[in-house]
């Protein structure tokens, strides 16, 4: 498997660390069931999934994957810290 | 038999090599097969369950019978094809699964109970009584059932693994593969041609067909001198494209020293390749399928492409009487083929009614081959027509039931083949992997004009969406005749007829697996076993699922095939792990003092990767208590030195580096002083703790937080998280420093005297207050002091560049060791920590709450941070959970061991009694008897209870009083003085 | 009087010469890692080039040459290695000594790439991995900044405490290219 590192350019997956779906931390006040759904409750899409990586043996930054998971592509990988903005 | 003048190794040399200890003589190029066959032997193997006596099939690396063991002693290989190992001076081959012999195996008697072994004999038989079934059933089975065997002993042979790139993946190296590597690489593309045979040219090699006026073979080295001599062509012999993987990712087996005598240790048997291609090119030919007939596994019965690959390319005729079965058109040309060669053709079969007659041979048409004798050799065949039944006498059958496109690569996406009538096989589907396209044979393009054609166009694909101009280039002229058949999968009549020949699955078991309705395709394939050799049914498994078409009324296309996976041939499991054996497994992290500590004799224990020493011993010391002991006495009694390099550092820098400590530690950090250093404690976002450590002020925006061994890693990917994905807007840098600085800790009543003596200013009384920091010189070097203590003892950390770490820890052994103090290596350090209630890892170890650790305080409440809502849920701060105490022995024994769990006195040791666990525990030589850390229910309010400790796995109990985990100076005299 | 002795990482283990590659140790002077301070980028780029003659390298890239080179070290960093860093950097990047946390190899010579090919899952193809590129990436397992000097010359660096593991990866890779002759 190969991931374009939006900094590094396309890279083997084995320099990656995988974390699992991007998702928005919620507010501290968001309630038990916000926190719930971030922490435990995880689709498992057939299909298009959003996924953090860590390019951690690269560069260093974490990249926020697009990933098909019936079709092996990836359309898409963007800096974290560009879409947490 | 040789055939003078025939074949393409000309005057080869001659090679002497043995099997089963007979010696044979063969030429350089010869596989174990065609040097076998020259030597007149047909009875190469005995099968999996039956044990019958098998000889060679095919001539690639599809073969199903003949596989051998090469080599002996540690080395040796099991389950080795004699039609891909090829001969050298010196190899040793022998037959497998069969005894005493090969000629005479006892375990043959299993064929003559056949009628009982049939599909689902050892479903239904070993199904009682169930105990039998791990210590009597499966090791007999097992037994009988056979492979090669591993020698058992460790695997003296080195495996590598390797990187490549390019342009273009050309998978085969016939006809299609090459055309296509040649334009590709004439029109500049980086091509890499990989090909599993020790030499190029696929079928043309095996052929006596003419391309461009020449012959076959000869035109394909024409074309490899061509594409060796270019810098963007690689060529990869004996080299299979075994696996195809996601973004042009493709596994490929390299076989480097199977066919050569190893000398050199460094020479490696296997090369596991991980190749990236932006383009692929499927170019992996066709297989010859065999049609079942009654025995028509006798050694000398082989696939028709077969017999014309050893007469053409090994000049080897297997047989002296040859005949064909086919029911196409292609098997008659390795009759054609045995005639011009001298060969005696006894008879071409052919099932069609309107086949080619010749003038060279004999043509029954319309006629079947129904039965074959000759146990352990092909005797005579059986021929039934309108005519009747007839014998004919020969000791070499060749059969042709079609081909079938090698597609296996195209599905290992996950795609289905299609199904093609006029061919009568499966071809890829369009598309199948993203940038791979099918050429020739394997995309059912049978003719040599064809697969030349498909190669090029694959190839002008390729290069259009790689951006590339193709170079003009004309075809050059070969044959391009239709391919006629009509399907025969197998010859309807008694006895049985093989389908799947390494498993001995038989047309019998299939129709009987439909009839106890596993009707599905993947269900008769576990039913029966067909397909699930080594082999994977590359034979056989197209005939296999067209027999259950017929018996269950269905199409073939309907019917599927089962899914193709990787690895195309077998790997061995080394092959894939290359560069993890032995120190490969994980890199070693050694400190500065590592020399040191090892020329003291202390040995290493591993913490994460980085190796540390357990101990220093002294002379007459006869264990590692002893040490042990020895080293706390010194470090509680005047000084020690330990290495506390591992310790994750990471400088955290910038206007936002307070806010960011502050919302990842539970505590704050932004009013730190600068010069001073606080602990700190960081949870996870579910609550639990994450990890612990010292975090010191250098600057106004400068701050240095140290973190466990174990989870430095672990900390910097999380800080990371948390800075990229949650804060990017913060104004921070986050950059490991740990390996910048050798750092020891230096402990002790007698610590200052010995820091003192290296400062080249030394500290003064009052200087220095516990938890303060900064720079400091040590003999005119730049270095770092922290007034930091695990031990609980007046203690510092010195920190000085890593280049002078060897140096300044032999200093300060050789300084110390004259104040009475001395290195302490993990042991004590784990004593001395344990004795003031330090936690580490053990105690951390990932379902422990801020509240469970007695640091619930440390949860500011001013701030959010990471992990704080998860960690306020009702669960996580309930009074009841199992907390942290310190524990002492209170009855008569007196051992107390980490792992074991407290039950009230008087009840039950069981689960459902459980109060909590031991996680830490040692012998206290400052109180004179074992201490323990410990996590027990309502643990803080029952101080003063007693509970008891069992230790089932040691069957050992003791009677324990719940105290205070701090055991030594609870008051923090000592490490402020 | 006493004196701290000072050990390079690769102290006893270098050089080494197998087949046609050599690999020996680097001493490259100081380290120094720069993270420019938020909106800093182009500010420290000029301060760099004015203090010790090169910009700021982009991804994959080093700037100036042999003694006093850039070289780009991850996202948001780069590693200054020869001279000591400028004071005035310091108002524009956040500067971490790392001059002792690496060990820094040199391996030369043909086959020199056939041996990375064994450890390094990069593209090191010539057209794709120039003079002067260079990369962060993992070898055998070990993070590594890998950069081409020329041809068949590459600088590798790992972290210190590994100068044993990467020495003995390279040997091993090097014997077996060696051995297949």
């Amino acid at each position: 498997m190969r991931i374009s590192c939006p900094i590094c350019g396309e890279r083997d997956r084995r320099e990656f660390h995988y974390r699992g779906a991007a998702l928005t931390r919620p507010a501290p006040d968001a309630g038990e069931a916000a926190w719930d759904a971030y922490l435990h409750l995880r689709d498992n899409p057939a299909g298009a999934t959003r996924e953090l990586w860590y390019h951690e043996t690269g560069c260093g930054a974490w990249v926020v994957v697009t990933r098909n998971t019936l079709t092996h592509e990836m359309p898409g990988c963007e800096l974290a810290a560009e879409a947490a903005r | 038999m040789r055939i003078a003048g025939n074949g393409l190794l000309g005057e080869a040399r001659q090679v002497a090599f043995s099997f089963d200890g007979r010696r044979f003589t063969g030429l350089e190029g010869d596989t174990l097969a065609s040097a076998l066959l020259a030597g007149g032997v047909r009875l190469m193997g005995r099968s999996f369950k039956y044990h019958r006596p098998r000889g060679v099939l095919g001539a690639g690396s599809e073969e199903p019978n003949a596989l051998v063991t090469i080599g002996r002693g540690a080395a040796r290989e099991p389950n080795m094809r004699a039609t891909v190992q090829e001969i050298f001076d010196g190899l040793e081959a022998s037959s497998q699964n069969r005894w005493p012999s090969l000629g005479f195996d006892l375990l043959s008697l299993n064929d003559l109970a056949a009628p009982f072994f049939g599909a689902g004999f050892y479903y239904k038989t070993f199904m009682w009584p169930k105990s039998f079934w791990e210590k009597v059933y499966e090791p007999m089975i097992r037994r009988a059932a056979g492979l090669g065997a591993l020698s058992g002993l460790p695997n003296p042979d080195r495996y590598e693994r390797a990187f490549a790139f390019c342009d273009l993946l050309v998978i085969g190296a016939g006809p299609a593969g090459l055309m296509a590597a040649l334009v590709a690489a004439r029109s500049g593309a980086d091509v890499i041609l990989a090909d599993e045979d020790s030499r190029m040219g696929g079928r043309l090699l095996a052929e006596t067909r003419e391309i461009g006026g020449q012959a076959g073979h000869a035109w394909a080295a024409e074309v490899l001198a061509e594409l060796g001599a270019m810098a963007n062509v690689r060529l990869m012999t004996r080299t299979t494209v075994v696996g195809a993987y996601d973004q042009g990712t493709y596994g490929a087996l390299e076989r480097v020293g199977h066919h050569r005598p190893r000398h050199s240790r460094a020479l490696p048997l296997e090369c596991f390749w991980r190749i990236v291609a932006r383009r692929a090119v499927l170019a992996a030919g066709a297989l010859e399928r065999p049609v079942a007939f009654r025995d028509n596994d006798r050694p000398g019965i082989m696939t028709a492409g077969a017999v014309r690959a050893y007469l053409n390319r090994w000049g080897v005729s297997p047989g002296r009487a040859v005949t064909v079965f086919a029911n196409n058109d292609d098997g008659h040309r390795t009759a054609r083929d045995l005639v011009a060669a001298g060969v005696h053709v006894a008879g071409v079969i052919d099932s069609r009614h309107d086949a080619p007659l010749s003038d060279a041979f004999e043509v029954h048409r319309g006629a079947r081959v129904c039965g074959a004798s000759g146990r352990r050799g092909l005797e005579s065949i059986t021929i039934r027509s309108v005519a009747g039944e007839s014998r004919v006498q020969t000791d070499c059958l060749g059969v042709s039931g079609g081909w079938n496109p090698s597609l296996h690569l195209s599905c290992h996406m996950n795609a289905r083949p299609l199904w093609r009538r006029d061919i009568a096989a499966f071809v890829p589907a369009p598309g199948a992997v993203p940038g791979l396209e099918p050429a020739g044979a394997c995309n059912g393009a049978f003719s040599t004009a064809a697969c030349l054609r498909e190669g090029a166009a694959a190839a002008r694909a390729a290069l259009a969406d790689l951006g590339r101009r193709p170079a003009g280039f004309d075809l050059p002229q070969a044959e391009d005749a239709a391919y006629a058949i009509t399907p025969l999968w197998a010859v309807p009549g008694r006895g049985r007829a093989w389908l799947d020949f390494q498993n001995d699955v038989t047309v019998k078991d299939v129709r009987q697996a439909a009839a106890e309705n596993f009707r599905s395709v993947e269900h008769m394939k576990r039913y029966t076993t067909q397909g699930m050799a080594t082999d994977q049914g590359k034979n056989s498994n197209v005939s296999a699922l067209a027999v259950l078409a017929d018996a269950t009324g269905r199409g073939i296309a309907e019917t599927g095939t089962t899914t193709f996976r990787p690895p195309y041939v077998p790997v061995a499991i080394a092959a894939l792990g290359a560069g993890g054996q032995g120190k490969g497994f994980a890199p070693e992290r050694l400190t500065t003092s590592h020399s040191a500590s090892v020329e003291r004799g202390a040995p290493m224990i591993e913490a994460g990767l980085w190796y540390r020493p357990g101990y220093f011993p002294a002379p007459g010391e006869s264990g590692w208590r002893q040490s042990c002991d020895r080293e706390v006495n010194m470090v509680r009694g005047a000084v020690g030195v330990c290495d506390v390099s591992t310790l994750g550092k990471i400088d955290i820098q910038g206007p936002d580096a307070g806010a960011l400590l502050d919302f990842v530690y539970t505590n704050r950090f932004s009013t730190l002083k600068a010069g001073r250093v606080r602990y700190g404690l960081m949870l996870r976002e579910d609550g639990f703790v994450m990890d612990d450590g010292t975090t010191a002020r250098l600057g106004e925006t400068h701050f240095l937080m140290t973190t466990t061994t174990a989870a430095a890693g672990e900390v910097m990917r999380h800080l990371q998280f948390v800075h990229q994905c949650l804060r990017p807007d913060w104004d921070v840098s986050i950059v490991s420093v740990t390996e910048q600085w050798a750092q020891f800790a230096i402990a002790g009543p007698k610590s200052r005297e010995l820091v003192n003596g290296l400062l080249d200013t030394p500290l003064r009384e009052g200087d220095w207050p516990f938890m303060a920091c900064g720079p400091v010189s040590v003999l005119g070097v730049g270095a770092r002091l922290f007034r930091i203590s695990f031990s609980g003892e007046h203690a510092y950390e010195l920190a000085v560049p890593a280049r002078f770490g060897d140096s300044l820890f032999r200093m300060l052994l050789e300084r110390a060791a004259a104040l009475g103090g001395g290195p302490y290596g993990m042991e004590a350090l784990n004593v001395l920590r344990i004795e003031k209630g330090h936690i580490t890892h053990a105690e951390i170890h990932g379902r422990t709450t801020a509240c469970d650790i007695g640091m619930a305080g440390m949860v500011s409440d001013g701030k959010d941070c990471i992990g704080k809502t998860m960690a306020g849920r009702p669960g996580l701060v309930d009074p009841g959970r199992e907390r942290l105490v310190g524990l002492k022995p209170s009855g008569a024994a007196r051992q107390l061991i980490a792992g074991a769990h407290l039950f009230a006195p008087g009840g039950d040791a069981v689960r459902r009694n459980a109060q909590g666990y031991i996680t830490s525990a040692a012998f206290s030589p400052t109180l004179g008897h074992m201490i323990a850390l410990a996590f027990l229910r309502h643990g803080p309010e029952r101080i003063g209870e007693t509970v008891r400790m069992v230790d089932h796995l040691r069957a050992i109990e003791a009677e324990c009083e719940v105290v205070n985990p701090v055991f030594f100076d609870p008051e923090g005299g000592r490490v402020r003085g | 009087m006493a004196e701290l002795i000072a050990r390079t990482p690769c102290a006893g283990l270098l050089p080494l010469a197998v087949g046609g590659v050599d690999l020996t140790e680097e001493s490259l002077g100081a380290l120094t890692t720069l993270s420019p301070r938020r909106g800093q980028e182009a500010a420290l780029s000029e301060a760099l080039e004015a203090a010790h003659g090169m910009a700021f390298p982009a991804p994959n890239r080093t700037t100036g040459k042999a003694g006093a080179r850039a070289i780009w070290f991850g996202r948001g960093q780069a590693l200054l290695a020869g001279p000591e860093p400028d004071a005035d950097l310091a108002r524009l990047a956040a500067l971490s000594d790392q001059s002792d946390a690496w060990a820094v190899v040199r391996l030369r010579g043909a086959g020199a790439v056939d041996v990375l090919a064994r450890l390094v899952p990069l593209d090191l193809r010539a057209a794709a991995f120039r003079r002067g590129h260079t990369a962060r990436s993992e070898l055998a397992q070990m993070m590594a900044s890998i950069t081409r000097l020329g041809a068949d010359d590459f600088q590798i660096m790992v972290f210190r405490s590994m100068a044993a593991t990467l020495v003995g990866e390279l040997k091993t890779a090097m014997e077996a290219v060696a051995a297949r002759g």
